[in-house]
């Protein structure tokens, strides 16, 4: 997992499913607002796909996608979208997250709403994604041998015994 | 005919939770529990909860059984008890 696999059917398997994994997953953000699904599951599907990526080719892969030093500043900013959305109703005079109040030029209420839904839903998604991945990450951080356990200073060698 | 995949459904719930806790080997336990998990998302979908059963399978089976597995990549395999 820390090292990239041996097997060429596991990279070419976990390349090939990554993309379709995650171009679900904007399918579900994208469609969250009137089907099932929404912000939280389709962050969820594209952190599963850059999961996947990390788990096959060693944790160096798909770092141009989401960085490990990146990840906890974009979820900041996507908890700020989330947010943000909702106290800008505010400043116009509404209740929070009543996205009606905002006066968009050329565009009628119900659609406003629409679109502030889908600004949310866009801020959980990028919040969820990168905080998954992160957890991921922090998850597989170099173990200390030193302290304690004899068997946590070789990770790798302990999963591929039958 | 419903109620026959749903029966089915419970019996592999409590097959996949019964195996999930009694095997030795933690790799197998994480698998177990995923299934299970799976399981239960399909549960949910019969029963009409579509949302619900979608977060189940997304977050279960998906996140949290990577997260199982990379927990057992950092300690031994096996349990000693």
């Amino acid at each position: 997992m820390t090292s990239p696999s041996q097997s060429v059917i596991i990279i070419v398997a976990g390349r090939a499913l990554a993309p379709l994994i995650q171009l679900f997953g904007i399918y579900v953000i994208i469609h969250g607002h009137y089907s099932p699904g929404g912000g939280f599951q389709g962050g969820a599907l594209l952190a599963a796909g850059v999961i996947l990526l990390r788990m096959t080719e060693g944790r160096c892969a798909a770092q141009s996608e989401i960085s490990t030093e990146a990840a906890i500043p974009v979820a900041s900013i996507g908890a700020l979208i989330f947010a943000g959305t909702g106290l800008v109703t505010l400043a116009f005079g509404g209740h929070y997250m009543d996205y009606g109040v905002v006066p968009v030029p050329g565009i009628e209420e119900p659609m406003v709403r629409y679109y502030g839904i889908l600004l949310v839903e866009f801020g959980i998604g990028l919040a969820v994604m990168t905080a998954l991945v992160a957890i991921f990450d922090d998850m597989l951080d170099d173990p200390s041998p030193e302290n304690g356990d004899v068997d946590a200073g070789k990770p790798a060698e302990d999963l591929k015994r039958p | 005919m419903n109620w026959l995949i749903e029966i089915v459904l419970y019996l592999l719930l409590l097959t996949t939770a019964f195996l999930a806790l009694s095997v030795k080997d933690l790799l197998a336990a994480a698998a177990a529990a995923t299934a299970f998990t799976l399981t239960m998302a399909l549960l949910f979908i019969s029963m009409g909860a579509i949302d619900v059963g979608f977060t189940e399978a997304v977050v279960g089976a998906g996140i949290v059984g990577v997260y199982f597995i990379a927990a057992v990549s950092q300690t031994s395999r096996r349990t000693r008890d």
